[in-house]
């Protein structure tokens, strides 16, 4: 066994607990002083991660491979990137306390974890710890209604869906007899294996790890969580914890499922569809940007989820590109969104944004840029990860699902146009109050990321190509 | 490496960013900074105007496949490159959009009062998506630039148009949306078949009839949308009526040019059997969009809705001519196209003029102008007449050559194809005389003055096009006439041997 193949994890844990004493012992500045050690800590994971070497341990239950090393990759630039937006957020809004960066280190944790699990015990406990941290920080305004309320929602409908993932896991491992990924792709691959009962346990896991992504028909605590989290919690919650199960979904169904194709795939279509309509519809009449950009997300992992329909190695390579385009250009939305301020108050309608092209015409062109991003106009990221994600759908034969992808695409268009229009043609409302440079910084990196990601398209695509075969091996 | 011995063509592409990336760099107070955005856009605009005559001079004609050809590896694993080249289609609308590019932007030096500089930004970063959109060679360059014009072109409606810009720049934006994306599935499905997006490689792949269907289908989503066809074209009134007139004059002039253009570079070479199965169906739309949209023209009370349902009319023209698939119809229709080009953006420009001056666009209170602005009165004049398609004038080649196209396909098409010759000259010299001639009756016009040096400077350049396009069309023609025929042999070629493949088959 070979312990250091988890060193990024181990280091960063290691750090996690280094952090919370030194918090504890520190006098004053111990938010900031602990935010910028969870970035440190994140980027030497980073490093440790890109100089992985493949292999398997941990009795089996670890891997270490070109998928798990690019989806960490993508989480911890996720979670640093939150943890920047959170610092002039939390003491803006009087919550600094230290936890909160650990918190996020600890999810990230999980979120690693949960990237290199090939059995189903270390999926659920990279899952749980994931979601007990997030649970948390969702409610960390504890003195805010809201915040309490979202933390209390998200903790209960999460406890579910790790109920249903679990029981999916247990009807798994008693139909076939294995928790390994290995072990059941070899069973599996014999049909007479393949019994109802391990169907229906894929069925569960796969309506358990919908709930994280928050896909359709598990999306409902999404637009309350969204709105009434942190705002930076809520950057948080949209990006990594996204990456991270969306991958898992992925290498469970690709790897040891992957033989199961037929049974999962209209099971995955149809949810894809579900969210690709609910997240285009249900967004045009919302007033709170927040609610917006979570009716947003489920509309983004309905499209995800068309590469993953594909069941090929080219669509999980699209799923890839897809996430990484995703995470930049909400990790900018949202720094703008945290721009958004007013007398020291956080404002959060869409109205507010009013004439912001010409009270701050920098902020508004880089909110333009995400907004059509996300509508999937080229030359933006957007658009290159909908073309590799339709690709593979079309190249599949599946030109329903194409089609309503695409259609609904314009519908959601009209939303994202529509803050567009709020911005650069109404009449201006106040100026926002000067912006820290902790949102410009992630605002411009997502922005150059998002405008030149035609530029280095290639070695994303490589890099995401050798990733998916990873898992289909 | 190319005629010119450089990359001319991704150079004229990006060159007006450079501009941009000047303008934004400019700090000042609002005078400066406005003043420095228009000086910087009109240099850089005649800058990439002057780079790309070289164009015009280095163009073989006699060679009818791409010159002046780029390629750049970009996305080697999937077959993308970055895949630059004009032919005798295309290079003409390069040169249109550079032109037309300075004629706008001086068109719009004191009636773009606020926010200056994006609006120049808005306007270069057109120019981009247009020259580049013009000289792609490869499918998903193609596509980048073909939808990157949104948004621009979103903004400009939007943020400096009139009373219902934000309807009319939502309108515009969706409806070719929509259409967009279907064409980005037959991209896809090109893409999937062919192992290559480059579209040379595309026109000598031979798609399965079955499949030509739906990806003409697909194609004709969306450039029918943006030609605009009857009965899609509604978003078309309402965008020129909102849009400022530079808006309108790039739009008329350039934008309109890039569906039919679609139709020229992949409909009709990529797939011959469904181009011709589907003739007829776009023959019908041409014609009732040729005679209704006329007819709504005649009843329209605001001028830029006259003109604009005109284009519409006038782009009947052009999808007739393309889907002849005869030297005639297509070398008229690329005539036409060109010279609705510069005739529409200049019949823009000329209600613009009268628009800075008393702000109305209604035809009810304008008459009488030719006593007060003779010059304005000769200039719209000539518009007039060569939108009328007069001989001597530019509208007259491209119709008469489009007529004759379609008199080889079917007397009846023709026939009702040159109705809308007739109902042309109705309105635009029933507009002509409401505007210009009768009595002056109205006060606010006594005072109207006639046309400043920075306005003659903008239409000459544009009156002495259209005499040169009237009088020598041969010079214009030239450049088309082997890619024309090379795209005619090969059409029929195709058509020949689906059928003898049917032949066999049975």
């Amino acid at each position: 066994m070979s312990w250091t193949l988890a060193l990024p994890e181990i280091v960063l844990s290691c750090a996690g607990m280094a952090i919370l004493v030194l918090g504890v012992l520190a006098r004053e500045n111990a938010f900031r002083m602990a935010s910028m050690f969870t970035v440190g800590a994140m980027v030497l994971a980073a490093v440790l991660v890109m100089a992985g070497v493949p292999g398997l341990g941990y009795s089996g239950m670890f891997a270490v491979d070109a998928f798990s090393g690019f989806v960490k990759l993508l989480i911890l630039a996720a979670a640093i990137l939150a943890v920047i937006l959170s610092m002039d957020y939390i003491e803006q809004e009087n919550l600094r306390r230290f936890e909160f960066p650990v918190l996020m280190l600890f999810a990230t944790v999980g979120m690693m974890l949960m990237a290199s699990a090939v059995n189903l015990m270390s999926l659920y406990l990279g899952v749980e710890l994931m979601s007990l941290s997030v649970y948390v920080l969702a409610a960390f305004a504890r003195d805010d209604l809201r915040s309490s309320e979202a933390g209390l929602k998200y903790f209960v409908l999460g406890a579910l869906a790790s109920g249903l993932l679990l029981y999916g896991i247990s009807l798994v491992y008693g139909f076939a007899g294995s928790m390994s990924f290995g072990d059941l792709g070899r069973l599996l691959s014999d049909k007479d294996h393949a019994s109802t009962g391990v169907t229906v346990g894929v069925v569960f896991i796969v309506a358990g790890l919908s709930f994280k992504i928050s896909a359709v028909p598990f999306h409902m605590w999404t637009p309350d969580v969204y709105e009434g989290a942190p705002t930076p919690v809520t950057a948080f919650m949209g990006t990594a914890p996204k990456v991270a199960a969306m991958a898992l979904l992925l290498r469970v169904l690709g790897g040891p499922f992957g033989h199961l194709l037929a049974q999962w795939q209209q099971l995955i279509v149809l949810v894809a569809i579900a969210s690709m309509l609910l997240g285009s519809l249900a967004a045009i009449g919302q007033k709170n940007i927040k609610r917006l950009m979570a009716y947003s997300s489920i509309g983004h992992m309905g499209y995800a989820l068309v590469g993953l329909a594909a069941g090929t190695p080219l669509g999980v390579k699209g799923v890839l590109i897809y996430l990484v385009t995703y995470v930049f250009m909400n990790a900018g939305a949202f720094a703008c969104i945290l721009a958004m301020r007013r007398r020291g108050r956080a404002v959060e309608g869409i109205s507010d944004l009013a004439g912001l092209a010409r009270t701050d015409l920098g902020l508004a062109l880089w909110l333009a840029v995400f907004m059509f991003s996300m509508a999937g106009i080229p030359p933006f990221s957007g658009f290159w990860g909908k073309l590799f994600i339709f690709q593979a759908a079309v190249s599949q034969g599946m030109w329903a699902l194409a089609v309503i992808g695409v259609l609904t695409s314009v519908i959601g268009a009209y939303y994202y146009i529509r803050i567009i229009k709020v911005m650069f043609f109404d009449d201006s409302a106040e100026a926002f109050d000067a912006r820290p440079a902790s949102l410009s910084v992630v605002a411009v990196a997502g922005g150059l990321f998002t405008v030149l990601f035609f530029t280095f398209a290639a070695p994303v695509e490589a890099a995401a190509l050798a990733a998916a075969k990873a898992i289909f091996g | 490496m190319n005629a010119a011995g450089f990359p001319l063509l991704s150079l004229l592409t990006f060159l007006p960013l450079a501009g941009c990336a000047i303008i934004l760099a400019v700090r000042g107070d609002d005078a400066v900074v406005a003043s420095n955005a228009r000086w910087t856009a009109l240099w850089t605009s005649l800058i990439v105007f002057a780079l790309s005559l070289l164009l015009w001079v280095r163009f073989d004609q006699a060679n009818g496949g791409f010159q002046f050809v780029e390629s750049l590896s970009w996305l080697p694993s999937i077959g993308i490159t970055y895949k630059m080249g004009v032919d005798g289609i295309s290079v003409l609308f390069v040169l249109l959009s550079t032109a037309l590019t300075p004629i706008c932007i001086l068109a719009s030096w004191e009636s773009i009062q606020t926010r200056v500089r994006e609006f120049m930004i808005a306007f270069l970063v057109l120019e981009t998506m247009m020259v580049g959109m013009f000289c792609a060679l490869d499918f998903v360059v193609f596509y980048i630039f073909f939808e990157g014009v949104l948004i621009p072109m979103y903004l400009i409606i939007g943020v400096w148009g009139g009373p219902r810009r934000v309807y009319a720049a939502f309108k515009f934006f969706l409806y070719t949306l929509a259409g967009s994306v279907l064409m980005l599935l037959a991209l896809l499905a090109m893409w999937v078949a062919a192992g290559s997006t480059d579209i040379v490689v595309l026109m000598k792949t031979q798609f399965a009839p079955a499949m030509q269907t739906w990806l003409f289908l697909a194609f004709f989503a969306s450039f029918a949308v943006k030609v605009p066809m009857w009965p899609v074209h509604t978003w078309l009134p309402d965008a020129h009526v909102e849009a400022p007139t530079a808006g309108s004059v790039i739009l008329a002039g350039v934008l309109l040019k890039m569906g039919a253009y679609g139709f020229l570079r992949f409909s009709v070479p990529m797939l011959p059997d469904a181009t011709a199965y589907f003739a007829p169906f776009v023959f019908t739309l041409s014609v009732v969009a040729v005679i209704y949209t006329s007819l709504v023209a005649l009843a329209q009370t605001d001028m830029k809705k006259l003109i604009a349902y005109s284009s519409v009319a006038h782009m009947g023209v052009v999808t007739m001519g393309i889907f002849t698939v005869n030297v005639q119809g297509l070398s008229g229709a690329l005539f036409q196209m060109l010279s609705h080009g510069v005739v529409s953006g200049a019949l823009f420009l000329c209600v613009g003029v009268v628009y800075d001056r008393i702000h109305t666009r209604e035809i009810a209170r304008y008459g009488g102008l030719a006593d007060r602005m003779p010059a304005y009165a000769l200039a719209f004049m000539l518009f007039t007449m060569a939108s009328v398609g007069l001989p001597g004038t530019a509208g007259f080649a491209g119709e008469f050559l489009v007529l004759v196209g379609a008199f080889k396909v079917s007397f009846w098409l023709a026939l009702l194809g040159s109705s809308g010759m007739i109902l042309g000259a109705v309105y635009m010299l029933y507009l002509y005389r409401r505007v210009i001639f009768g009595a002056m009756t109205r006060d606010e016009l006594k005072t109207i003055l006639d046309l400043s040096p920075r306005e003659i400077a903008i239409f000459a350049p544009l009156v002495l096009l259209t005499l040169w396009m009237g009088i020598a069309p041969s010079h214009f023609t030239g450049f088309w006439d082997a890619s024309v025929a090379h795209m005619v042999d090969h059409h029929q070629a195709a058509l020949a041997a689906t059928i003898k493949l049917a032949g066999i088959v049975k």
